[in-house]
């Protein structure tokens, strides 16, 4: 990212300190982004502060080592801690982008839980059973959950489009649709009597590792984490740099006049929705597709849908912002695996989470306060100016 | 004939268990809505409340031996309290600081079962907390000698059943026939308005989504005292299905008590369907039976939204400047 103020700095050295604080200050003021990257870490300060506190009631004695585990255990094993690390963002960026993309589109996905189910459930189903695809057999999984997902987000968007139906409460519904469904499926087609979950993918349609497994040795990161670069580029490009991304935002800025411009309003809430689910699904297929993790017929939402909506939140909806903030998850997540060592309970990581996007929703509150400041300072600074001109 | 009239007295006190919570929790988010404030959060008020109130029920029952009716009612005070108190977060967000009511609805219904599951495992070791489970009136004296009537209402129910049914009635009078009523469903359909007419917009909508907040915190023990003898961190969806009964009941509380009843009885069937011939017949997996609700709150939105009753203000932040 281009620093705001950068090339103004290096223009205006001559006219005094002054004046490089004053536009510094205006530059920063007139720039939204920068002021929401600072809500944007302000919010994960705070969501670590009440962590720390929460910690530091439960058990004062390791809090501070307990903490420092949660912000740094992905360190603590070396290349195999980083690889998991990986892993555990992977999914998350995927949800996270996804939710961000209907952000970018005026539309809140909050049926990202949903489309991440039958996205896992088909991606599953795939991988069991059509073993002949041989070397495709993975491809065609991702694909298929991606596809399931693509349709699961398609309804609400078809809803929103042509029925009204807001996008947030046709998808609450179609969580708890994606759910059921999936455990009735998981126990009618590929059920694992003796263990009571859903049979393990075929090792064919399991996600490569490629040469990953021999840099993170022990971990468990796979070419997932390629897809989810692969695909942060592409949304980035798509909205962008893109007419099609244009007219996405344009219909979700406005509905009405991007319709007087031209546009197929109904055709791009649609389509939102649907790229929007794909993204879900793909986390759900790479979430599954893997040794060790098996869908379970247990009617509960599946978390991850909801993390998105924070990671989008802090990523400040744009695709490398999201990158970034779902590898930060990752890295809370590994701290949280290390946690146990000090006798505290990984749901701190959660109650940490929750913070977060509840600060995140604070976010417009703080950016105008952040940004009245810093217009107030500016205008003192200006008089200030104006006081020695005069004099 | 006898044995369709032994099922329905067999079903009739589990589907009024289901239906209590369920339009209470409606019913509060009836008023959050009709305030201006959608509150999504029902699912995490629930947890809150539930975790609370079960928790005092627990230390009680451990230090004191009140009779257990008493207890219940003291459970279910606490987690009203809980749920207010709780609830003060998502109101505080999205009225004073005007922020996107779903993200911060989202946050509690995140941090609720986080916490909730933290403090059990770290006080018990273990996410559930268990209470002993003897809150089941068997009969009522007198009243369940009554012929029918005895039967259905008054033989294995729970104080929640007729503690809801009073709140219920009251509220729904103090919605429709109290000044405080109509200033609520003013600040939901045109806060404009009643700002000019003086209202204060900040204080009704605070009212309502409290009032939310204490219907579903006290709901979410209602759930526990009703199916469990434990809680473990989840209410699994009852508030977001008590949000698919106020969709469905069209933001009417009347309309909320047959949209409760009906969800609640698809949920009864869910769980008992072996045990009623018909549907043994049909052998349909319990799940398609728990799908029902939001299947047909989905067709439902679909076919009404063009003319749907939704509060016109719910979801928008007040804003003075925008009259």
């Amino acid at each position: 990212m281009k620093l705001p103020w950068a090339r103004k700095q290096a223009g205006d050295t001559h006219n005094g300190d002054t004046r490089i604080v004053h536009s510094v200050l205006q530059k920063v003021a007139d720039k939204p982004a920068s002021i929401s990257a600072f809500s944007s870490i302000l919010a994960i300060i705070s969501g670590l502060v009440v962590g720390f506190v929460i910690m530091l009631i439960v058990n004062p004695g390791d809090a501070v080592p307990g903490f420092f585990t949660i912000l740094f255990g992905w360190l603590s094993e070396g290349s195999r801690s980083v690889g998991d690390m990986l892993y555990f963002g992977v999914p998350i960026v995927l949800t996270g982008l996804s939710v961000a993309f209907a952000f970018r589109t005026g539309l809140f996905n909050i049926g990202a839980t949903g489309q991440l189910t039958v996205g896992a459930f088909t991606a599953v189903y795939i991988g069991v059973n059509w073993g002949f695809l041989g070397a495709l057999h993975w491809v065609v999984a991702v694909l298929g959950g991606m596809i399931a997902g693509a349709i699961w987000g398609g309804i609400a968007g078809l809803l929103k489009a042509f029925r009204n139906v807001h996008e947030v409460v046709s998808s609450i519904m179609l969580n708890y649709i994606a759910m059921y469904l999936n455990t009735m499926l998981i126990v009618q087609l590929i059920y694992n009597r003796q263990y009571a979950r859903a049979m393990s993918p075929l090792p064919s349609a399991r996600i490569p590792t490629w040469f990953l497994r021999d840099i993170f040795p022990g971990s468990s990161v796979n070419i997932g984490i390629f897809i989810a670069i692969g695909l942060t580029i592409l949304l980035h490009v798509i909205l962008n740099r893109t007419v099609f991304g244009y007219e996405l935002k344009s219909v979700g800025f406005n509905r009405d006049a991007a319709k007087y411009a031209g546009m197929n309003a109904r055709r791009n809430i649609v389509l939102s929705m649907t790229i929007s689910g794909a993204l879900s699904g793909v986390a759900g297929a790479i979430m599954f597709l893997v040794a060790g993790r098996h869908l379970e017929p247990v009617n509960q939402l599946m978390q991850e849908g909801f993390t998105g909506i924070a990671i989008a939140l802090l990523g400040l909806s744009a695709p490398a912002g999201v990158f970034l903030a779902g590898i930060f998850y990752g890295a809370l997540e590994q701290g949280g695996y290390y946690l146990q060592l000090y006798d505290f309970m990984p749901e701190i990581i959660d109650i940490i989470i929750a913070v977060i996007i509840y600060f995140s929703a604070l976010s417009l509150f703080i950016q105008s306060y952040v940004a009245g400041y810093l217009r107030r300072k500016v205008g003192a600074e200006v008089e200030l100016q104006q006081g020695t001109a005069v004099k | 004939m006898s044995q369709t009239l032994g099922i329905v007295y067999f079903l009739f006190p589990l589907v009024v268990a289901s239906m209590v919570p369920l339009a209470l929790v409606a019913l509060g988010a009836l008023f959050s809505e009709r305030s201006g404030v959608i509150n999504i959060a029902l699912e995490g008020i629930m947890v809150m409340g539930g975790f609370v109130g079960i928790m005092s029920i627990r230390y009680i029952e451990l230090a004191t031996t009140l009779p257990s009716q008493l207890i219940a009612f003291i459970g279910l005070l606490i987690g009203a309290v809980a749920g207010c108190l709780f609830s003060f977060f998502h109101a505080y967000a999205s009225i004073n600081m005007k922020s996107n009511q779903i993200i911060s609805a989202t946050a509690l219904n995140l941090f609720a079962p986080a916490l909730a599951v933290f403090v059990a495992r770290t006080i018990f070791l273990s996410r559930r907390i268990v209470i002993s489970g003897n809150y089941l009136i068997r009969e009522v004296p007198v009243l369940s000698d009554i012929p029918v009537i005895g039967e259905l209402f008054f033989t294995r129910a729970y104080l929640s059943t007729y503690i809801g049914v009073v709140i219920f009635i009251v509220l729904t009078i103090v919605l429709y026939k109290t000044r405080l009523g109509l200033r609520i469903r003013s600040c939901g359909e045109n806060p404009h308005a009643a700002d000019s007419l003086g209202v204060n917009i900040y204080r009704i909508r605070y009212i309502g989504v409290l009032i939310s907040g204490a219907l579903a915190g006290m709901g979410g023990v209602i759930f526990v005292l009703s199916f469990a003898t434990r809680f473990d961190g989840t209410v699994v969806g009852f508030g977001f299905l008590a949000l698919a009964v106020l969709i469905f009941g069209q933001w009417h509380p009347r309309k909320i008590l047959y949209a409760a009843f009906f969800f609640a009885a698809m949920r009864v069937i869910a769980s008992t369907y072996s045990g009623i011939p018909v549907l043994q017949d049909i052998r349909l997996p319990a799940e398609v039976y728990r799908m029902l609700p939001y299947v047909a709150t989905l067709v439902v939105l679909a076919f009404v939204s063009k003319k749907s009753q939704a509060p016109r203000a719910a979801g928008e932040p007040y804003d003075v400047g925008k009259r």
